[in-house]
């Protein structure tokens, strides 16, 4: 429209009509930017016939007024309706563009894995930190005397012969019956951190020691010459062999579920007197719940008692030891001890963080 | 261990009809005495007593001759001939003792011996052989192959001889069917290694009515003191011990007693025969089976001498230096002034001849042998120590000293020579002395004063004091006193177990029942740090972090050896002598404890590696052990009582250092090729990020000093390793395993791998909480900073640099690039590191930022580094 135009209400109203009829039929943004700038922009009708009201009668420019605002308005509404509209098939459409197979397999930062068995022993941890209990460790190349004298296991006592015991190669010492050697072995049971736990941490004393120990068993499907035990040891005024089992059912119930409970059967150690065998209810046996052997147990003997300078008339105490292998064997139905000493990955991946 | 027939268990004690194996072992560890295994039976039917009708010698071409005989084996096992009449069955059979008349052990169709022997219908030399005619070895009972088993001979009396019919069922006859059950016995129950023992204690877990066999046959043994003048006995026996151990004489009882006039032909009955091989022992000669067989039965080793070939005295005495002895195995043997000897005295002088070890093993001379018709028989009792120590010095675990050493009873003697006597007299017509010797210096023993409440204050169950008494009683034990609930209690002689209360409280424990004793739990005591220590939290971190980084825990057995040595090129020698050495190892290739993890897992990785799997990584927390060759020797201390400090100070200084390790292997891609990219190989970076991430996770401050290419340990890439430090500690080593151990090792070139002292690094973090800084909310001020610098400067001595130069306003150096090119010129890297600045106090104005940037310029100039434009 040239300068000067003349306000033309019919022309005006007809120009947005057709305007919005493109709006309608719009589907891009592109198209909608376009009818704006010819339906809405600077050289359009609206604008000329706004810029030419200011040359209308002036009793003519308030009819003229509104019906530019209500042609403004109905402009403007239909473009945001369909702006609005378009934007979001075109989004839509973007994202559908993105579209990818999310089942792909992905693995950028692979985890790796812990292996069953210290994770086991951090469990049992875990199950005596909770009754406030100490963790304690020692040395698995061990003196004769930690292993064996202090526990009253004596130089000629026939269970030493019995423990088919790695020995130290050295002949700078002599034991107490004369023969030369180191007087060091590879412990043959954590019990050996019973004395030491007692003369270095005094009484009372709650521990449990977790740790390697060694035999000289061949590697097959049931023995392994390098294994884990966990020892627990507790010595106070007034313990008896009833608290030796409240502490076994609950350590059952904790590594084998709320139906696991023990039994003990009269037998021997050198440290514990009385001694017992020590049988695990297991709910999970292959064919049917029933008792299998767990660990060795009792209530520490005066003897081990007094190698570490206590009166056994005062204090009393009670021990167990239960090998990590057989419970974890147990535990996760695993039937040849290989695989647990091999490590294989295929074995420690099927536990991946815990077991 | 013994093995349990129920047949021989019920000469001592009542048991049910019917008693299985199962529920015997039940009833045997209620009290203790558990069962290693029951013993299936290796045979199954049918085999019967068979009646030879007829038997035709029919000569071979071979020169043999065979029976083709015909045997009644009862109605329901006989043959139908074509009329419908039951016939014997036709057998061959090429034994030489096959005669018509006799009774015999038929083997039918169908029947399996042991060695999975199937027996069958066969056609042998002409005929249909129907079954056959078994000998002792065929059944698995005895090594006798000579001759087939004829019942005539088996150890029935003419009656029961008699009732045996064609068609019995022989199995159960002869105990073919009869399982056996294997028990183990502790080290303090040795009176249970006998039947005497096991009778007891299955009484003690049924109550069923038990009979000491001891007492009976002590009732008949001969009077040996007070004999009038002139009587003399069997031999003299004189125990002469210079040398005893911990004070204790060797021998405190000697018995002695002849059997005069015994036939060297007699035959051990078949039932004892049985008996013993059934035990597991073989049967040798009449005079010898009734030795093992009272051994079995009473616990009481026993030895039988040829008493023509003995000159008394009877010497027990300890060896001499330098004497010798050959046992009965052939083997010869050093003797120690330790060992106690049996001996005798030829020509008047005493004890110049060695007649064995005692209670070990007799040797070659005075033996019984085919010959023999006069004999003495030796019933002693030894110190248990004693025996042990000459059993394990030369080796020779025997019968004897297994039960020498966990204590024989020593008032048996004289009943158990009574049994041996009475049996070599009623099945080989000897004549018993009637003055044996006895050599007996057995004292009294010392009773134990026992409060009854200590079976509440050790085992916590409530029994009465009637019932303690009794139960003591039963066990054989001397009950006296009682009335302020303090016992006087002396225990029986075969029960040198129980000397102190608390074996006592185990006897009433176990007798009551340990299901008895109620179930407490003790009170938590929260005194004192609870929880685990921060060593002990750490060690979990790190295993975690690895395996969050991606890598697999394993563990391997800590043994090494040459193969190990020579893979990681360490010099075998030097690596020995600081070495742990086993001195019974297993593997004798393995003898050595590893002194670092990575060879040990390494070999861990080459298994994975050879079943296929690829991009193995592994780590394994583990001890290391640290031999010092110059440690002190470690003191033999006695058990029971608390050594000094100074001891307990040697015990420890003469342990080799066991510091805890962690260490890594990384083999093969860090990423494999995918759809997501492409492949990138294992390298140094690999493992040093390992590191870092264990520094970061347990808050230490790892950094690394690489050593020159020759001051890099030989296992190591010479300029790809570098020790790990933590401040001024040296805690480990991290970088590439050398390409000739990679090669060694079957590993991809570059596999990568570190090595923590976790001992040592964990013991230089204070473990004090982090003390915060404050954060400052002022402006950053950002730069780039290139250097060009020679590559003998570490990009750590750089960043260090830096650092210091920067002062507090620097929050941050990353670097970006690394650059080595032409364009640089030889022996340049190109560094850039994009910096941080900002004040806690003040923002930075661009002379402030331009000050510390020319710090930093100046200060790596002294490095040699120039700023890049």
């Amino acid at each position: 429209m040239a300068e000067g135009a003349v306000f033309d209400a019919q022309a005006v109203t007809d120009a947005v009509a057709e305007g919005i009829a493109k709006i309608e039929n719009a589907s891009t943004m592109e198209e909608l930017k376009a009818i704006k700038t010819q339906y809405a922009g600077a050289e359009s009708a609206m604008t000329q016939a706004s810029k030419a009201i200011g040359a209308l009668p002036k009793d003519q420019k308030k009819d003229a007024g509104k019906l530019m605002g209500k042609l403004r308005a109905d402009f403007g509404r239909a473009f945001g309706t369909k702006e609005k509209k378009v934007k979001a098939e075109e989004e839509a459409r973007e994202l559908a563009a993105e579209t990818v197979d999310m089942t792909l397999p992905v693995n950028r930062k692979p985890l790796g894995a812990r292996h069953p068995l210290p994770k086991l022993m951090e469990d049992v941890e875990d199950f005596f930190i909770s009754m406030g209990w100490q963790i304690s460790d020692g040395p698995e190349v061990e003196t004769e005397w930690y292993d064996f004298d202090a526990l009253n296991f004596g130089p000629d006592h026939p269970a030493r012969q019995m423990q088919d015991t790695f020995y130290v190669k050295g002949n700078q010492a002599k034991d107490a019956a004369g023969f030369v050697g180191s007087n060091m072995v590879l412990r043959t049971q954590t019990s050996s951190d019973q004395v030491r736990g007692l003369i270095t941490r005094g009484v009372p004393l709650y521990i449990a020691c977790p740790g390697r120990v060694f035999r000289t068993d061949e590697l097959d499907a049931t023995h392994t010459p390098v294994f884990h035990q966990v020892e627990a040891l507790a010595v106070d005024k007034h313990l008896t062999m009833a608290d030796l089992k409240g502490v076994l059912d609950k350590l059952a119930v904790a590594m084998f579920g709320p139906e696991a409970k023990t039994r003990l059967r009269p037998s021997y150690f050198p440290f514990t007197e009385p001694s017992a065998e020590l049988d695990l209810w297991f709910p999970d046996k292959k064919g049917g719940a029933g008792w299998l052997e767990w660990g060795g147990c009792g209530m520490v003997n005066p003897n081990v008692l007094k190698s570490a300078g206590l009166d056994p008339e005062v204090y009393t105490g009670f021990a167990f030891g239960v090998g990590v292998e057989r419970t974890l064997l147990l535990r996760h139905d695993i039937n040849d001890m290989h695989d647990l000493v091999e490590g294989d990955v295929r074995f420690s991946e099927q536990f991946v963080m815990g077991e | 261990m013994p093995m349990v027939d129920i047949d021989w268990l019920k000469d001592h004690v009542e048991v049910p009809e019917g008693l299985t194996y199962e529920q015997l072992a039940k009833d045997l560890v209620k009290v203790g005495l558990e069962e290693e295994e029951i013993h299936a039976s290796q045979v199954t039917g049918p085999i019967v007593v068979g009646y030879v009708v007829d038997a035709t010698p029919e000569p071979q071409k071979n020169g043999k001759i065979i029976n083709w005989c015909h045997v009644d084996v009862g109605d329901q096992y006989n043959e139908i001939d074509e009329n419908g009449n039951k016939v014997p069955r036709g057998i061959i059979c090429g034994a030489p003792n096959m005669a018509a008349g006799e009774k015999v052990v038929v083997t039918l169709p169908g029947a399996v011996l042991p060695g999975d022997f199937k027996i069958e219908p066969r056609k042998t030399y002409g005929h249909i052989s129907n079954g056959m005619c078994a000998s002792e070895r065929e059944l698995g009972l005895g090594d006798n192959h000579d001759g087939i088993i004829l019942l005539r001979n088996y150890g029935f009396t003419p009656e029961e001889y008699e009732k045996l019919q064609p068609g019995d069922d022989a199995m159960h006859l002869l105990h073919l069917d009869q399982p056996l059950l294997e028990i183990n016995i502790t080290p303090d129950r040795g009176y249970a290694f006998s039947y005497r023992g096991v009778a007891r204690e299955y009484h003690h877990s049924t109550g069923a009515i038990y009979t000491d066999p001891a007492i009976d046959l002590g009732k008949k043994v001969p009077v040996t003191q007070g004999l009038p003048e002139g009587v003399k006995s069997d031999i003299e026996v004189i125990v002469d011990d210079k040398n005893p151990i911990h004070g204790v004489v060797g021998c405190d009882r000697y018995y002695a007693r002849a059997v005069r006039g015994f036939d060297p032909a007699s035959r051990t009955p078949n039932w004892m025969r049985r008996r013993l091989i059934r035990a597991g022992m073989r049967s040798i000669s009449l005079a010898v089976d009734v030795t093992n067989y009272v051994m079995l039965d009473l616990g009481q080793p026993m030895h039988a001498y040829d008493l023509d070939k003995i000159e008394g005295p009877i010497v027990v005495r300890r060896a001499n230096e330098g004497e010798k002895l050959t046992t009965l195995d052939g083997k010869d043997h050093d003797l120690s002034v330790e060992d106690l000897l049996i001996t005798d005295s030829p020509n008047g002088e005493r004890g110049s001849r060695v007649l064995g070890i005692a209670g070990v093993m007799g040797g070659l001379y005075g033996e019984v042998t085919a010959e023999t018709k006069n004999i003495l028989l030796e019933s002693a009792h030894f110190d248990p120590v004693s025996i042990a120590r000459s059993a394990r010095r030369h080796k020779i675990p025997s019968e004897a000293s297994r039960r020498f050493e966990r204590g024989v009873d020593n008032q048996l003697q004289p009943a158990a020579a009574q049994m041996a006597a009475e049996l070599m007299v009623k099945y080989g017509n000897g004549e018993p002395s009637e003055h044996p010797t006895d050599y007996d210096t057995v004292g009294n023993r010392r009773p134990i004063l026992f409060k009854a409440s200590e079976v509440a204050r050790v085992a916590g169950l409530d029994t009465d004091v009637n019932t303690i008494s009794d139960i003591l009683t039963d066990i054989g034990c001397t009950v006296a006193g009682g009335g302020n609930g303090e016992f006087s209690v002396t225990p029986p002689s075969w029960r040198p177990d129980l000397n102190e209360p608390c074996d006592l409280v185990e006897e009433v424990a176990r007798l009551v029942g340990y299901d008895e004793i109620p179930v407490t739990v003790p009170p938590a005591p929260v005194e004192g740090k609870v929880g685990l220590t921060p060593e002990q939290l750490r060690k979990r971190q790190v295993a975690d972090e690895l395996a969050e980084y991606g890598m697999v825990e394993t563990l391997s057995y800590p043994f090494v050896g040459d193969e190990d040595y020579k893979n990681f090129a360490l010099d075998a020698d030097e690596t020995k002598k600081v070495s742990v050495e086993i001195a019974n190892p297993l593997a004798g290739d393995r003898p050595f404890l590893r002194r670092d993890i990575i060879p040990t897992l390494a070999q861990t990785v080459q298994r994975n590696l050879r079943r296929g799997a690829e991009n193995v990584s592994l780590y394994e927390i583990g001890h290391v052990y640290l031999w010092d060759p110059n440690a002190p020797a470690i003191p033999a201390l006695p058990g029971a009582v608390k050594p000094t400090d100074e001891q307990l100070a040697a015990l420890d200084a003469g342990l080799p250092d066991q510091p805890m390790h962690v260490a890594g292997i990384l083999t093969g891609n860090a990423v494999d090729s995918g759809w997501l990219g492409e492949r990138r190989a294992v390298d140094w970076s690999d493992a040093v990020e390992a590191v870092q991430r264990i520094s970061d996770r347990i808050g230490a401050k790892l950094t690394l000093d690489q050593p020159k290419a020759e001051d890099v340990p030989a296992q190591w890439h010479p300029g790809r390793a570098a020790r790990v430090m933590a401040g001024d500690t040296f805690v480990g080593m991290v970088g590439e395993l050398h390409p000739h151990v990679n090669e060694a090792l079957g590993f991809p070139a570059h596999s990568a791998a570190f090595e923590l002292n976790l001992t040592a690094l964990f013991a230089t973090l204070s473990g004090k909480p982090v003390q915060a800084k404050p954060i400052s909310t002022f402006p950053p001020v950002k730069q780039d900073l290139a250097f060009t610098v020679s590559t003998d400067v570490t990009a750590a001595e750089l960043e260090k640099t830096i650092v210091e130069a920067a002062g507090n306003s620097l929050e941050s150096i990353d670097l970006f690039d690394v650059y080595t090119g032409d364009q640089l010129g030889e022996g340049l890297n190109s560094l850039a590191y994009a910096v941080t600045f900002r004040a806690e106090d003040k923002t930075l104005t661009s002379e402030d930022s331009e000050a510390i940037r020319k710090r930093i310029v100046d200060a790596a100039a002294k490095l040699g580094a120039q700023l890049r434009a």
